[in-house]
């Protein structure tokens, strides 16, 4: 299993797997967030919970932050294993002829979610952390659901959270097919799987979008 | 190799004894020629036009020192030895052998065959020959020329045996080997389908679709080892078509009644080949095969006699080699090529086998040629190659001609589809003459009838060298036949359509789509347009049950021997000779002769003969690369295509292939004082090895044209048109059942024939009839 | 039909190639690609220049010997069709065609077009057999019945004709379609089962070594392929090389 691992085909199925957790992380995170378009209650109590939780705290979000920066860091090495063997390139090449442009730039889809990621934590997380674990500050059960939607008053990070976003569902329509192909899905599986990746993959971003736009302007 | 000599001799006429002292007789000129491996004499006598008595004639002339035959008591004698011993000084050896008669032959060949009943021969012999220990065979070497179906099985089968072996191939994969475009499928003898096929049934079909010109215990053997081929490529992983209960299916060929033809779609010789690639690489993991991809093998070298080693060129970097082992095999495949176009692949060539007839080699019925007649016709003068549509597509589609020439002009001037013109005016000319085969009969039988439609004016090309190959009337009862099955309405010619096409489809669906690559035309809506092209070589280097050259350790396996298809082969047996000759019947018998072999030794590569045969394939390299020429290789190549093509092809006659022996004789002498090869000898050069390949080919197209010369009788692939009967079938002639093989001497023109004979003592020799 | 041709030329492995513009007239739609070729090269020649090398073969599309990177694509512009199979009617008078070698760490250029394959040839030889020996007592064809779908899969995966094409046009220069289809081949038939574990493992090592990249599931292996030889043969390896690395 450890040879399997140092394999191409091994580190694509790592590859793989960091990115069905990502997904299944993002699939929740998007669940929690709807709930501030129908009831800031519901919202709170939900952001409440996994703020506080000690074993989302201390278990899963410790495994989150690996699995990003695995995923990214994992990326990046095959691309340059990927160049690499590429070495030489073509005066004339026509890759649109033969597959999507997601497909092959996930690098730079990849990018931009970083870049953004960059934002989200300098926005959410970093403030996040130092409120809990840096100054203390009391527990307040209900500040979530404001903290969110002034993030949403300035038009540009809209903007910006939106065009990452559309970028975010590009790398997931490849993405998610792919890692299961990576992980070996049988063929029999091929539809369903094609179905389910085009719901989540552009679902799940649109919906985000939604929620930041819906905040800017109700408010 | 012959022994040379010329001395003097009076012609007798009468036993000596009869002669009186004072009666004159001719002076000749002798000749003698002598086999080493028969060491029987051949004679050839060329008289001078001195004639002396009898009195006067100094029998021991070569005793003295000043060796004249004609004593001093002779009148003229000075005068008359001055002109014999010019004569002998300026005697041109290819004169003499050009008046050999047609029917003078040196020997008949031993081709070795054990004794017994046919059935019990091959396992008879299997029991007899000298074995070499498992021991033993790690210390000898066996070098393979050629990695298709033939070379790539030896060679895996000797590598398992235990032997080293040295495999060559010019392509860069031995993956590549034209084997691989072999289309329509493997025969064997499994009766799978319970139609009354047996080891026997096989072995007549091949006899009989040869044309009684093969070797009734090869082709024997061939059908009882192609049942275990089948076995062995299952075992390998080759994918073989299959029914729904898991079982093999079996397709029909032409030529035959049943159903015994194996395959893999339209690729089943990929498969096979891939299969055999996937031993050899087995073997080349466990070090046992040293596989040498991109060489060239430029010559054989004889040591005392025997096979000992080859000289390779480097395809990538141009380097000479010398190689060595204790036995050659020559798996090199046909030399269709020779009339430039053909299905074969642009890289076969007959080098390997025509170096091996040059150092001895005898080469067996060149001119048994197969035309096959379902090729893609010429588009135009830039074509390189021709491509085959499967055999298979005759069981399905029929062939047709327009029956009337005006509808002809019409089609070739565009006016009219051929779907437009009505039955009553198609003329199904396979049909029409073979009611009893129709669309199936033999290769050679459909080419010629074929030929026939558009000599007469009514090929539907431009070029007028092309006829119909139609599915209109498969679809339609393939259709008709699934309206049923799925129980929709056959009534509906839509409908019936659309299901029909689907079943061809499937059949056929990967030659559909090439056709329509390479012709741009619909295939489903419009008939195809075929046209015979040379396709298979069943004559080739001449070898005895063993598979044994004339040159001891020299053996040749597949298409470059000629043993087992005579005069015409059946579609789907080239797979299965070159299967059989690889994986079981060549390891076996190469026993035989390497038994001798086990305390030799490793076979020393830097011996005079080695260096010398180094040496010459270098200058000729080195002439190439300098000669100041002014046209390309290819502009010869061309040129001899097609002089074969118009006078050695589908029909021959004696005036056309007389003058195709001296046109090709000045061609190759134009050949090496005009050739230009670009480039440089030590680097990757493809002209170079082209223009080693040709100059090859255009001392080969001669003998092919002497030997369809003197074969003055019609059978299988080789048809003179003066031997023929009112219907225009071929005439076969009693006294021409032999095998010739021909022995080199110099311009292949003056070969000297010799004969192994054929005797049918388990097969009743009939006029092959397809009616 | 008048072309210009922009084709890249290089003497030797050791030396920088470059992309040479000629131009050509008279050319016939009805001509294939490598005919076309065939008529430069036999220009040149008479003008005492180099001619254009490349690796053909069989001309029909099966040997796998051609290669040519042909105005951006593996094979040219048309689809499920090696270059040898190519023909001027899908090109315009006055097209401008790139013709470059198939490029990749893994396949070294020999001459011109001409590529170095040879590292197929060695992931071969590290497992793509049954280990079976030749004699006539291996056990009848018909003892071991398969599954037609699962011939007919083993079937199509095995049209292989191990062109490189797939490596070509791999943005990552992966071998996993050409590895895939082989793997594959024999592990849908019981014969290949014996070995199934050793094979995969040692196949892929193998194609790792040689410098291929990696898999990114773009799905242009699958397009470009002259055989149609489909992706799912590499999710196949895949789950075969899971398979067999926890059994180890």
């Amino acid at each position: 299993m450890k040879n399997f691992l140092f394999t191409s085909i091994g580190k694509k199925f790592a590859m793989a797997i960091s990115a069905i957790f990502l997904m299944i992380f993002l699939l929740q995170h998007f669940l929690i967030n709807i709930t501030s378009v129908f009831s800031p209650d519901i919202f709170n109590m939900l952001s409440h919970f996994m703020g506080t939780n000690p074993l989302v705290q201390f278990a899963l979000q410790p495994i989150l932050i690996f699995g990003v920066i695995f995923h990214f860091i994992m990326g990046f090495y095959l691309e340059i294993q990927n160049r690499s063997a590429t070495k030489y390139e073509y005066h004339k090449e026509k890759g649109g002829a033969n597959s999507t442009w997601m497909s092959r730039n996930m690098i730079w889809s990849g990018l931009v979610i970083l870049s953004f990621l960059v934002l989200h934590f300098i926005d959410f997380w970093i403030p996040e952390m130092n409120y809990k674990y840096v100054e203390f500050l009391p527990d307040d059960p209900n500040r979530y659901y404001h903290e969110l939607v002034e993030k949403f008053e300035m038009p540009w990070r809209v903007i910006f959270y939106c065009v990452s976003f559309v970028l975010l569902a590009m790398h997931l329509l490849h993405g998610f097919s792919s890692a299961l192909k990576s992980m070996g899905t049988n063929k029999s599986y091929a539809s369903s799987i094609k179905t389910f990746s085009y719901i989540y993959s552009i679902g799940v971003p649109l919906g985000f979008c939604f929620i930041a736009i819906f905040h800017h302007l109700t408010h | 190799m012959s022994k040379k000599k010329l001395t003097y001799s009076l012609n007798y006429r009468k036993p000596k004894s009869e002669y009186n002292d004072s009666d004159e007789l001719m002076i000749c000129i002798r000749y003698y020629h002598r086999c080493d491996k028969t060491q029987k004499t051949k004679v050839i006598k060329k008289s001078t036009g001195i004639k002396c008595k009898l009195q006067d004639w100094n029998s021991d002339w070569h005793k003295t020192s000043l060796r004249s035959p004609i004593k001093d008591s002779d009148p003229n004698y000075k005068k008359k030895n001055k002109i014999l011993k010019d004569k002998v000084k300026t005697f041109n050896l290819d004169d003499l052998f050009s008046t050999v008669k047609n029917d003078s032959f040196s020997s008949y060949l031993n081709s070795k065959l054990p004794i017994g009943p046919l059935d019990k021969k091959w396992t008879n012999h299997k029991n007899t020959i000298d074995l070499v220990s498992p021991a033993n065979k790690r210390n000898i070497d066996v070098i393979v020329v050629g990695t298709g179906l033939a070379g790539g099985s030896a060679c895996a089968t000797l590598a398992e045996l235990g032997y080293n072996v040295k495999a060559f191939c010019f392509q860069d994969s031995p993956r590549r080997a034209h084997s691989i475009a072999a289309q329509g499928g493997i025969n064997a003898a499994k009766n799978y389908q319970g139609d009354g096929d047996s080891t026997y049934r096989l072995f007549y079909d091949t006899v009989k679709g040869g044309d009684y010109r093969s070797r009734e215990e090869n082709v024997y053997r061939l059908a009882e080892v192609s049942a275990n081929i089948i076995d062995q490529c299952v075992a390998q992983g080759v994918p073989f078509a299959r029914d729904y209960g898991g079982l093999l299916d079996n397709r029909s060929f032409g030529g035959v009644l049943v159903s015994r033809t194996f395959y893999a779609k339209g690729q089943t010789g990929q498969q096979l080949l891939l299969g055999a690639y996937s031993a050899m690489n087995r073997q080349i993991a466990r070090g046992k095969i040293q596989m040498f991809n991109r060489h060239e093998m430029l010559d054989v070298v004889i040591v005392d006699g025997k096979a000992r080693g080859i000289i390779t060129r480097n395809l990538v970097n141009g380097k000479v080699e010398r190689h060595s082992a204790h036995a050659v095999v020559l798996a090199t495949g046909g030399y269709g090529n020779v009339f430039y176009l053909s299905t074969n692949a642009m890289g076969s060539n007959v080098t390997a086998a025509w170096k091996a007839h040059k150092r001895g080699a005898y080469f067996a019925n060149p001119c048994f040629t197969q035309i096959h007649p379902t090729c893609i016709p010429v588009s135009g003068d830039h074509q390189s190659k021709l491509t085959l549509m499967s055999e298979s597509l005759r069981n399905d589609g029929r062939i047709w001609v327009p029956k009337n020439v005006e509808d002809v002009d019409k089609i070739r001037n565009g006016t009219i589809k051929p779907t437009e013109i009505n039955e009553e005016n198609r003329d199904y000319f396979l049909e029409r003459r073979y009611p009893a085969f129709g669309n199936l009969v033999p290769r050679d039988v459909a080419s010629r009838a074929a030929k026939e439609r558009c000599d007469a004016g009514f090929g539907v090309n431009k070029t007028g060298e092309a006829v119909y190959l139609d599915f209109a009337s498969a679809i339609t009862r393939y259709g008709k036949e699934q309206a049923l099955v799925t129980g929709k309405d056959d009534s509906n010619d839509e409908i019936i359509q659309t299901l029909g096409k689907e079943i061809i489809k499937k059949k056929y669906g990967n030659l559909f789509q090439m056709y329509e690559k390479i012709v741009d035309q619909n295939p489903y809506e419009t008939p195809m347009m075929i046209y015979p092209a040379v396709h298979y070589t069943m004559g080739g280097v001449w070898v005895d049950y063993n598979l044994m050259t004339t040159v001891p350790g020299l053996y040749a396996i597949g298409e470059a021997n000629f043993s087992d298809h005579g005069a015409n082969r059946l579609g789907a047996s080239a797979l299965m000779q070159g299967l059989a000759d690889g994986y079981f019947v060549l390891p076996y018998t190469i026993g035989d002769y390497l038994s001798d072999d086990i305390s030799t030794g490793p076979i020393a590569n830097d011996t005079e003969e080695f260096l010398a045969a180094e040496t010459e394939a270098k200058q000729k390299l080195e002439f190439f690369v300098n000669n100041k020429g002014s046209k390309s290789v290819d502009y010869f190549h061309k040129k001899l295509g097609k002089i074969m093509w118009n006078k050695c092809g589908m029909a021959r006659n004696k005036k056309d292939l007389e003058s195709a022996i001296s046109e090709i004789s000045k061609l190759r002498k134009e050949f090496w004082r005009e050739v230009k090869v670009p480039g440089d000898k030590n680097e990757f050069n493809e002209e170079l090895a082209k223009a080693g390949r040709v100059a090859d080919f255009l001392e080969l197209g001669e003998l092919f044209a002497k030997d369809a010369l003197e074969r003055e009788e019609s059978c299988g692939g080789h048809f003179r048109e003066e031997y023929q009967t009112k219907e225009g079938e071929a005439t076969r002639k009693k006294e021409f059942q032999f095998v010739s093989a021909w022995e080199y001497v110099g311009e292949p023109k003056n070969a000297i024939l010799h004969k192994e004979k054929l005797e049918y003592q388990n097969i009743e020799v009939k006029e092959r009839s397809y009616k | 039909m008048k072309l210009k041709l922009k084709i890249w030329r290089q003497k030797n492995s050791e030396t920088r190639g470059s992309i040479v513009e000629y131009e050509i007239n008279n050319i016939s739609p009805d001509m294939s690609f490598l005919e076309m070729l065939d008529v430069l090269n036999a220009e040149l020649i008479l003008k005492d220049e180099d001619p254009v090398s490349f690796d053909h073969d069989c001309r029909e599309g099966i040997c796998g010997s051609c290669s040519l990177f042909i105005n951006g694509q593996a094979h040219g512009p048309d689809r499920r069709i090696t270059t040898c199979q190519l023909h001027m009617r899908k090109f315009k008078d006055g097209d401008t065609i790139f013709i470059e070698p198939f490029r990749a760490k893994a396949f070294p250029v020999i001459k011109d077009l001409v590529v170095d394959r040879s590292a197929f040839d060695r992931i071969q030889h590290s497992g793509g057999y049954i280990s079976v020996n030749t004699s006539g007592n291996t056990q009848d064809a018909n003892s071991i019945p398969i599954n037609k779908d699962d011939a007919d899969d083993a079937f199509d995966a095995a049209t292989c004709i191990g062109c490189g094409a797939c490596v070509a046009t791999c943005k990552n220069s992966s071998a996993m379609l050409f590895v895939g289809a082989k793997v594959s081949q024999y592990s849908l038939l019981p014969q290949g089962q014996t070995e199934a574990s050793r094979r995969v493992i040692n196949m892929v090592n193998q194609m790792d070594l040689e410098g291929f990249g990696n898999c990114s599931n773009t799905g242009a292996c699958e397009v470009e392929c002259p055989k149609g030889i489909s992706l799912d043969n590499i999710a196949r390896m895949n789950r075969e090389l899971m398979k067999a690395s926890i059994k180890k």
